[in-house]
């Protein structure tokens, strides 16, 4: 069993969603966001996506493409994320990174799948790459016991929804609307039916990720999936903090006010 | 002998090419090649977009035998006359194309990317004509260099979205489109400029673009009597190049040319040659070659010639290149201006930049196969966009002429 399984065994047994939380590696720069993401974790949330930031995010929208630009202006390098999962790691939350494509193939699938597991992560999450193109990171992903996450969307038609829950493993990042990542006011009225289809296919854990950045979308969304999933609103804390260390509690706030709201 | 059939069904040529995109866009990439597979089997579609290529784009392009530019290289050169077609280029193929399949999908609004303009002002025309709603994303850095362009667009009532975000060029236009997209795929098709991104855009962009080389290998024949020794065409995303050869992959005595940007050489890393010296990676939907740090970061690439100024390049050239069956050179942004300048002074023709790479390459091609050759170039635009930069190149201006408002020409 994954420590993803084992994660949502325990909140499922807690008859609550599971929180879960984005923050790029190296924004703004490495030691901060190692102190973000351990607050994070202090402050309620039960697994934690590592951004790796990358030159051409198409998914993300204005705040996570201004975080991976900076944290690569600061000079961020691929080999640095190992040392974040690591340390995040240690603060006691599974840690997974969530990453495009080229930066994996480009350090050699099988190499990073190596010291991905080496530091101590779960696995990957992967926006651009779907399962029908990832036969190599499948095979490295068993190798090295990592899990593998791929998102659907409201788009995804009924038989690619049942090949991609039958490819993935860990749990399924169910996309909310169509678009691109960024805090929204209301909850999507497609994330629902799309978990529902999900359900009819699958007994995999889906977490609903995309545009939810308060208390209250959680407890929405807690209502019918096994995880919320809050990026860019943490990302914006870190943004709109007058310094580093006020950035860091603010993510901790929001960590906190997102884990009552996830209790059902 | 076998001939030549790619991509597999999936999109690949052989191991480039595919589909790396978030899925929300798969199922609708998924109608589009179904609505283009229905669309290439349906005369009355095919009818019509001959009648459009006719008698409204000028198309079939003449072949012209280049006399003058052929005695001063050493070989005969052929040009297709892809300049001559309305808006300026060969790419008023793809786009009415794209908008014509827009249309008969039942999508009212339209997205396109462009760097120097040229695609978005052909995107701008076809939604005019067909009475598309169009928005064009455009680099920030590119709106400022290609004000004209932006302009025409305007005119021709497009929205043009200057894009800030990344290097503010051509690739992040891309980026731009696609977020744009994913958000309104419902109702919006992607005009998608060149023969690269996720499947089935790279096939559909040559079968869009290959009349180029099906009519210029009949008019060829028709001319000489024989096929040419080799077929020319400049390489950015690749859409002119891939028109081209396509009709000549089975002829294996037709050596295939495909000329990159080659900046300031590309041994300075100032150019935007990825097949000579980049490497395999994914970008904008498919593996391809490109230029990319050790990190897997895109590099930003350098040319001249904005059209060709991007850093990936179409699947199916990375698939070429890999089998031998064409060969890419970088020719630099010097020996470029070196050839648009000797176009224009032997045969009165104002080549593209982009266009004058190819001619470049036939440039150096001459001298390797002399005097009893025949070349075939792509011609693919005229340079009245190109004028500015062109003087300017050449000294013949002092500065930026400012019409009213920031307009340069």
């Amino acid at each position: 069993m994954s420590s993803i399984d084992a994660l949502f065994e325990r909140t499922r047994a807690e008859g609550r969603a599971a929180l879960v939380g984005y923050l790029p590696a190296g924004f703004p720069d490495v030691e901060t966001s190692v102190a973000a993401l351990t607050a994070m974790v202090e402050g309620g949330c039960d697994l934690v996506e590592i951004g790796l930031p990358y030159s051409d995010p198409v998914m993300d929208g204005p705040t996570i493409q201004e975080a991976a630009e900076t944290a690569l202006a600061n000079g961020f390098r691929t080999s640095q994320a190992f040392d974040v999962v690591r340390r995040v790691t240690e603060a006691g939350a599974p840690a997974v990174v969530m990453t495009y494509w080229n930066p994996v193939e480009r350090y050699g699938v099988d190499r990073f799948a190596a010291d991905l597991a080496e530091a101590g992560g779960a696995g990957l999450i992967t926006p651009d790459l779907i399962p029908d193109e990832a036969e190599e990171w499948e095979k490295a992903s068993r190798e090295h016991g990592l899990d593998r996450t791929y998102l659907v969307a409201p788009s995804s038609t009924d038989r690619r929804l049942l090949m991609t829950a039958d490819a993935a493993s860990g749990f399924i990042y169910a996309t909310a609307v169509m678009g691109v990542t960024g805090a929204r006011q209301e909850t999507s009225s497609l994330a629902p039916e799309l978990v529902a289809r999900l359900r009819e296919v699958t007994d995999k854990p889906v977490g609903v990720g995309l545009g939810v950045s308060n208390g209250g979308q959680a407890h929405e969304i807690a209502q019918y999936a096994d995880a919320v999933i809050v990026g860019s609103a943490f990302v914006r804390r870190l943004l709109d903090a007058p310094d580093a260390a006020s950035g860091v509690e603010s993510v901790r706030e929001l960590a906190r006010e997102l884990r009552e709201g996830v209790v059902r | 002998m076998t001939v030549y059939a790619q991509p597999d069904a999936t999109g690949h040529f052989g191991r480039f090419g595919g589909r790396f995109m978030p899925e929300a866009l798969v199922a609708p990439l998924d109608e589009l090649a179904e609505a283009w597979a229905d669309a290439q089997a349906d005369p009355s579609f095919l009818g019509e977009l001959d009648r459009m290529f006719r008698e409204y784009a000028n198309v079939p392009s003449p072949l012209y035998d280049a006399t003058r530019f052929s005695e001063a290289v050493g070989a005969r050169v052929l040009l297709k006359r892809e300049d001559l077609n309305h808006t300026g280029a060969h790419k008023i193929r793809n786009v009415l194309g794209q908008a014509l399949l827009a249309k008969r999908i039942g999508k009212p609004r339209a997205i396109a990317e462009t760097g120097a303009g040229q695609h978005g002002v052909a995107s701008a025309t076809a939604c005019a004509y067909l009475d598309l709603d169009c928005t064009v994303y455009m680099g920030e850095v590119d709106t400022e260099r290609q004000a004209l362009n932006v302009a025409r667009m305007k005119m021709l009532g497009a929205e043009v979205v200057p894009v800030t975000t990344g290097s503010r060029t051509l690739k992040d236009a891309i980026n731009e489109a696609l977020r744009d997209w994913v958000a309104s795929v419902d109702h919006t098709s992607y005009l998608f400029g060149t023969a690269a991104g996720p499947h089935p855009f790279p096939t559909m962009v040559r079968d869009l673009t290959r009349g180029i080389g099906d009519e210029a290998r009949r008019q060829v024949l028709e001319l000489t009597g024989s096929l040419p020794d080799a077929a020319v065409a400049c390489v950015g995303g690749g859409s002119n190049a891939i028109g081209l050869f396509t009709a000549f992959i089975d002829d294996a005595d037709v050596q295939l040319l495909g000329v990159e940007a080659g900046g300031d050489g590309y041994e300075t890393g100032r150019h935007a040659s990825p097949i000579t010296a980049g490497d395999v990676g994914v970008l904008h939907g498919a593996r391809s070659y490109l230029l990319q740090d050790e990190d897997g970061q895109t590099m930003e690439s350098h040319s001249i010639s904005a059209g060709l100024d991007y850093p990936g390049v179409g699947p199916e050239h990375s698939y070429l290149a890999s089998i031998g069956r064409a060969r890419y050179v970088p020719a630099t942004d010097a020996q470029a201006m070196s050839a648009f300048d000797l176009l224009c002074k032997t045969e009165g023709i104002i080549p593209a930049i982009e266009s004058a790479h190819a001619l470049a390459g036939a440039v150096e091609l001459a001298k390797e196969l002399g005097p009893d050759a025949t070349i075939l170039v792509n011609l693919s635009g005229r340079g009245d966009k190109d004028v500015h930069t062109a003087a300017e190149y050449f000294g013949l201006i002092d500065g930026p002429v400012v019409l009213e408002e920031g307009v340069e020409e």
